[in-house]
């Protein structure tokens, strides 16, 4: 098992640590899916992230200039890490003005991901800093757990209004409810709304509009069939919301989520060279 | 009653927010936002007819008692952030006794509704200050004081304030872990826009009553400092908004009697 990488575009690296730090917001621990072509990184749904999961995926040569892995064996060419995003997130931090990263993973004492930043100096030899990263890894066996999910039969999908306005919105809603629940329809709206014994607010957002999803399996049409003004609603804790909206450091090019009426939300988000899936779970 | 924009009325209420619970008043002259704490400080912002694009009341007066952070919540829903060319739209509406406070807010095609629940209102302290009773009296340009009032040694109990005729004319002290400190204004400075004061007057208040006063020092552009013959004091913020029109903020405040009697 190998895997070494190498950015040298300050773009591409600015870009990289901005990804890293959106999921060093969503997980404190998530696994790293490395292939020959892709990076994923993954948080699945168990309870101890009260439901939620992500799944988020990058094509590795959109941000590296080298990238060499070989896996576990010849035909399961994968590398499963487990590790801690906030410590990559950290080591990023340093290459803001980096000539070069290097990452590689390594097995001296334990197994690593080692970050060398090669940072520019007045003298003719560079200054190299270098973090080690725990990491796990996560045996062949169980991989299966960290399946990409299916898009869930969702009852109405929507694009997402304005990030700015629903991250606001949201973060004064949380200082009044632990719940929040998310209704729209298939006619462009959106309403978000708290209900408590001391107050109760509605945001109606307009003319989000509606993706059209190719049919699969014929479930377009169930979509068809359902009346336009109808809302599907979920809710879901406030908190995991607004993790997700504050951890979004740039616009996406597009954004929209899917709600299966008292069940789940699922939250798309793309930015040109990276998606983004999160899901959270309807509360009891 | 609407605003077309809600920050003339969050950061005034800002200015007063050192209680979870406020009292409102509505009568035709406007609204008056008092809030309270241990029976020895309030505090109430102003808040004119004229400011609101539409200001109506159905009785000679309507009364509730509200969760202000709440209600503040609610009015910075989109953000508290003064962007120029964003601002929020406000309509309120309160139908009566037992009512919610309704509040419609928009910004930007984005309508947010919040229906706030209101209590029976408390009995409110009459300081009974009237301009009569004043003994002494200063007003101030606010910028002096700003500093000063954001740097108080906050391991002092007390405030002491004292005003005279005669020299130090006005001063701030407090006395804290690290020793006393002393911060003079004269007379004459170009800080001082009137100075009358009749008796020397020296009398000292509990530091964290005043300390939330200082959110209104911010906002103002002048403040007025009275004492009456007890030794109350009526602090007075002139406050522009954003369009220039002028609101006041009052904080009135007891002295504090255990350190004054032990004095005597």
């Amino acid at each position: 098992m190998r895997f070494g990488a190498k950015i040298v575009d300050l773009a591409c690296l600015n870009h990289f640590s901005r990804v890293i730090n959106t999921i060093a917001k969503l997980a404190k621990s998530c696994t790293l899916r490395l292939t020959d072509s892709k990076l994923y990184f993954i948080l699945s749904d168990k309870v101890a992230n009260g439901g939620v999961s992500m799944w988020c995926e990058l094509c590795q040569g959109n941000f590296f200039d080298e990238f060499q892995m070989e896996g576990v064996a010849a035909e399961h060419n994968e590398i499963y890490l487990e590790l801690v995003p906030e410590n990559l997130s950290r080591a990023l931090k340093t290459a803001q003005s980096a000539k070069a990263v290097k990452i590689k993973l390594t097995n001296k004492h334990c197994p690593c991901l080692r970050v060398a930043v090669e940072l520019p100096s007045l003298s003719s030899s560079s200054r190299i800093v270098t973090h080690d990263i725990p990491v796990g890894v996560i045996p062949r066996r169980l991989w299966n757990d960290f399946r990409e999910p299916r898009v869930p039969d969702f009852d109405v999908s929507i694009y997402l209004p304005a990030l700015k306005t629903m991250k606001s919105v949201v973060e004064r809603m949380k200082n009044l409810s632990n719940s929040i629940v998310i209704e729209a329809n298939l006619s462009g709206e959106m309403n978000l709304k708290i209900e408590t014994d001391l107050v109760s607010v509605t945001t109606h957002f307009k003319d989000l509009g509606n993706p059209p999803w190719a049919s699969e399996d014929g479930y377009q049409s169930s979509v068809q069939d359902r009346d336009l003004e109808s809302m599907a609603e979920a809710r879901i804790d406030i908190k995991k919301l607004q993790q997700l909206l504050a951890g979004q450091q740039v616009n996406p090019t597009k954004a929209l989520c899917n709600i299966v009426s008292k069940r789940i939300v699922h939250f798309i988000l793309l930015h040109e060279d990276v998606s983004l899936q999160y899901f959270i779970p309807a509360l009891a | 009653a609407s605003l077309d924009n809600a920050r003339h009325l969050s950061s005034l209420l800002r200015a007063v927010h050192f209680q979870d619970h406020a009292t409102c008043f509505a009568t035709a002259n406007g609204l008056r936002v008092t809030v309270e704490d241990a029976k020895c400080i309030q505090a109430n912002a102003f808040i004119q007819a004229e400011i609101f694009q539409e200001f109506a009341v159905q009785e000679e007066s309507v009364t509730f008692r509200i969760n202000l952070s709440v209600l503040l919540d609610c009015l910075t829903i989109f953000g508290t952030g003064s962007l120029p060319g964003t601002t929020t739209a406000l309509r309120m509406c309160y139908r009566g006794y037992g009512y919610p406070l309704m509040l419609f807010l928009e910004e930007g095609g984005v309508v947010t509704v919040c229906k706030i629940n209101t209590q029976e209102p408390d009995e409110l302290l009459d300081f009974d200050f009237c301009s009569t009773k004043v003994v002494n009296k200063i007003i101030l340009q606010s910028e002096g004081l700003r500093e000063a009032f954001a740097e108080l040694d906050m391991t002092s109990e007390v405030l002491q304030i004292t005003m005279s005729p005669d020299k130090p004319y006005f001063r701030l002290s407090t006395f804290g872990n690290a020793g006393s400190a002393h911060l003079d204004y004269p007379r004459d400075s170009d800080l001082m826009e009137a100075f009358h004061c009749n008796q020397t007057q020296t009398n000292r208040y509990k530091i964290s009553l005043l300390k939330p006063s200082t959110k209104a020092l911010a906002l103002s552009c002048k403040v007025s400092i009275r004492t009456d013959a007890q030794g109350f004091l009526s602090l007075q913020y002139m406050i522009r908004n954003e369009d220039g029109q002028i609101c006041f903020v009052e904080y009135y405040c007891c002295p504090d009697e255990d350190i004054t009697e032990a004095e005597l």
